[in-house]
């Protein structure tokens, strides 16, 4: 088996620690450690965290292989720190099957780059109505836990309380994309100052903030847990904030965007800033940090959305909904989150690693970087600056609202069951 | 003067002058028995209609011809755009067969500002109108027709609004007209008062740089102009309004109301009108409403946009240019 020795990385932003990795483990942690047989990895001033875990990735396929494909999304994904991402159910078609689940697992264990845990379907097509097969999606081989119709709301209530109640049986979550359809019907940006003055259809924070706050009441009534997607304005803080200190089991999530973009970027009508959750104002924004760093949101999740070319080079009202961010997410936190101060690298490994495989209840990731734990590990330089640059992305898809901006830090090392992924950025 | 005229908002004050002191000069073209200048022979201009809008069309067309433009009429419907063409593939299309101006109306908002600035096309770009955001040579259409009645054809030269005191009323939400007159007219300093049921103002209207009220009795006393918005009968459907006729009650303006405004004030609308509506027959009929005098505006309008864009920055009459004074 061959060893890996990582020396004098800074272990959760900590002491400088050398880390051996023999075969899929980690061996050893300490300083001094012998480099013997060892291949070496020098990563003075860099930090090891434990593999970064992302619950909500667009991967595309099967359907979309246009965008991206499990295997290019799982390149990017090794890219950008991450070794397991949850793949959500909106293909074509929809992976609301024990078939399409397995189907795109299969396509995640063979790509190699990162482990991919399908997302099932809540309902037959994310249509809303009927109950997708739910238990045949958790016993199939795909294992699934965590079900969503994101980029559609479960808005009906009755169906919303059956699937909280149904996934008990075998510990599921359901994971709310928090949009109540008739409050933003033609919707096309975040309600407020912006969208009045551009003259496009307004997305008011009420109608995210009016689902989560009967959703949490909903999973108090039945005693479920449920997830909140891409949370993204102050109100729905709030409402977490409340049901957290009723002991409501929720947990919920924010998007790197979230934290860094507002709508004031839509001034300039490119589609690259077009998104749904949209971006909201800076207020929303400091709201999210401050939730983020004090546990109200439990964790960071990318909502990684590829889409061709020809979906964002258009007018903005034909244009597609969604950014690309596995690439940059880990950049685009410490630029918001630890260059500011608001949480250390120890929080960061929560928020990116324990606390997502936790809700996805996932076997082997975001474990303590110690000695007999699976080596997924992720290396990151955080004195790294450099502007984005989408033409380097592994990525199939191109639509960042970052290009050209300059970001700190980048992923040195990524390491998978004690494989490199990544080796000094590159793709193994 | 701007190379593209995307926005009221992009205006000054001094821009927004000189374009209506130009639309003067092109007043007096009208006035002619040749209705005619060469300030645009040899240059091409492509009116690009996404939307169906037959008056701007034809007022644009108008304007175009009567400066001696080589006019290509793009109606999107039947062409490849409504098989599913890029906004992109058009421009770049209309770019290859070497345009001078695009004047765009288009449903999406901001299309117009994609065109300017995306890189797809050199050529001019005249908002004629995009989605619920902006109409700005209709805003100064409206500006040309109050600084003519309000202040005078020749007294009004190098003249601004300041201190006219204009009321708009209606669906502001839904209306590019709206937007485009609040900024313009704060530009050229007038007083702009929206009035509309609560429902047809858009969150976010308490920044915009104007008054808002929900009742149209107080302030038509203190109007020197009351805009009068179209409503379409369609917004009922969407609980904007409980009715037609309750709309009509409490914002449309009648002949009682009418007879509320001071003796000198006008009564504008862009068109088309909904009699029975926004405005009843009388009123529209009135002396004191002046929607034909704004089409025939909008002619000269245009044309002095057109030629400030294309063709140069002296006075209209002192000139006669050609295609190589590019």
């Amino acid at each position: 088996m061959s060893k890996i020795l990582i020396r004098g990385a800074k272990v959760l932003g900590g002491e400088a620690q050398d880390v051996l990795i023999d075969g899929e483990t980690i061996a050893a942690v300490g300083t001094g450690l012998s480099a013997e047989g060892a291949t070496v990895v020098e990563a003075e001033g860099q930090v090891l965290l434990p593999g970064l875990v992302d619950l909500h990735t667009h991967l595309r396929e099967p359907g979309r292989e246009d965008s991206e494909t499990v295997l290019t999304g799982t390149k990017a994904a090794a890219r950008g720190g991450w070794t397991a991402v949850h793949a959500m159910a909106n293909t074509f078609p929809v992976a609301d099957t024990a078939g399409v689940v397995e189907q795109v697992w299969r396509l995640g264990r063979e790509s190699g780059y990162c482990d991919v845990q399908p997302i099932g379907a809540v309902t037959v097509g994310l249509e809303g109505k009927q109950l997708a097969e739910l238990g045949a999606m958790h016993d199939s081989a795909a294992g699934v836990k965590v079900f969503s119709d994101d980029g559609k709301c479960v808005d009906d209530a009755v169906i919303m309380r059956r699937a909280l109640e149904y996934v008990k049986a075998f510990d599921g979550v359901v994971a709310q994309h928090a949009q109540e359809p008739r409050l933003t019907e033609g919707a096309q940006m975040n309600e407020g100052t912006v969208s009045a003055e551009l003259g496009l259809g307004g997305w008011p924070a009420v109608a995210e903030e009016s689902i989560i706050a009967r959703d949490v009441l909903l999973a108090e009534h039945v005693g479920s847990r449920v997830h909140i997607c891409h949370l993204s304005t102050a109100g729905s803080v709030e409402i977490v904030r409340w049901a957290k200190s009723r002991g409501i089991n929720v947990t919920a999530e924010v998007t790197p965007h979230h934290l860094l973009l507002t709508d004031e970027m839509v001034r300039t009508y490119n589609p690259v800033y077009k998104v749904n959750p949209p971006l909201r104002t800076e207020r929303d924004v400091m709201a999210l940090r401050e939730a983020l760093a004090d546990g109200t949101i439990d964790i960071v999740a990318t909502d990684h959305a590829p889409h061709p070319g020809e979906d964002k080079d258009c007018e903005w009202a034909a244009a597609a909904m969604g950014m690309v961010g596995l690439e940059t997410a880990l950049s685009v936190v410490q630029q918001t989150m630890v260059d500011t101060g608001l949480l250390d690298w120890a929080g960061v490994a929560e928020r990116m690693s324990v606390n997502p495989a936790k809700i996805g209840r996932l076997d082997g990731h975001g474990r303590p970087v110690s000695v007999g734990e699976p080596a997924n590990l992720t290396l990151v330089d955080p004195a790294y600056r450099g502007a984005v640059d989408p033409a380097d992305f592994a990525s199939r898809s191109r639509n960042t609202p970052y290009e050209g901006r300059e970001l700190p830090g980048r992923v040195t090392h990524t390491f998978l069951r004690g494989r490199a992924t990544v080796i000094d950025g590159n793709l193994t | 003067m701007m190379r593209h005229l995307i926005s009221a908002a992009d205006l000054s004050r001094d821009d927004a002058v000189l374009i209506l002191d130009t639309a003067e000069e092109m007043a007096r073209v009208a006035d002619r028995p040749i209705k005619k200048l060469p300030a645009l022979r040899g240059r091409t201009v492509v009116n690009l209609f996404f939307e169906d809008s037959t008056r701007t069309r034809i007022s644009f067309e108008a304007a175009e011809k009567r400066l001696s433009a080589d006019v290509i009429n793009f109606a999107a419907k039947g062409s490849s755009v409504s098989k599913g063409e890029s906004l992109k593939d058009t421009a770049q299309t209309l770019e290859a067969m070497g345009v001078d101006a695009v004047v765009i109306r288009h449903g999406a908002s901001g299309a117009p500002y994609n065109l300017a600035t995306s890189g797809w096309i050199d050529a001019a770009v005249i908002n004629a109108g995009d989605g619920t955001h902006q109409h700005p040579t209709q805003a100064l259409l409206d500006a040309f027709t109050m600084r003519r009645r309000l202040i005078g054809p020749d007294a009004g030269l190098g003249q601004d609004l300041g201190g006219k005191r204009i009321t708009i009323v209606g669906d502001v939400l839904h209306s590019r007209v709206a937007r485009s007159n609040v900024d313009l007219l704060h530009t050229l300093g007038a007083q702009v008062t929206l009035v509309a049921p609560p429902t047809l103002l858009p969150v976010g209207v308490e920044t915009w740089p104007c008054e808002v009220s929900y009742d149209l009795d107080q302030v038509l006393a203190k109007s020197d102009a009351v805009m009068m918005l179209r409503v379409q009968r369609e917004r009922m459907n969407a609980a904007f309004f409980p009715t037609e006729r309750e709309y009509a009650r409490r914002y449309g303006l009648d002949g009682d109301r009418m007879a509320k405004m001071p003796e000198h004030a006008i009564v504008m609308h862009p068109g088309p009108m909904v009699r029975g509506m926004e405005i009843t027959a009388d009123v529209a009929d009135s002396e004191r409403c002046t929607a034909i005098e704004q089409v025939a505006n909008g002619v000269h309008t245009r044309m002095a946009v057109l030629y400030l864009l294309l063709g140069g920055n002296e006075p209209a009459g002192a000139t006669t240019r050609t295609e190589e004074s590019k």
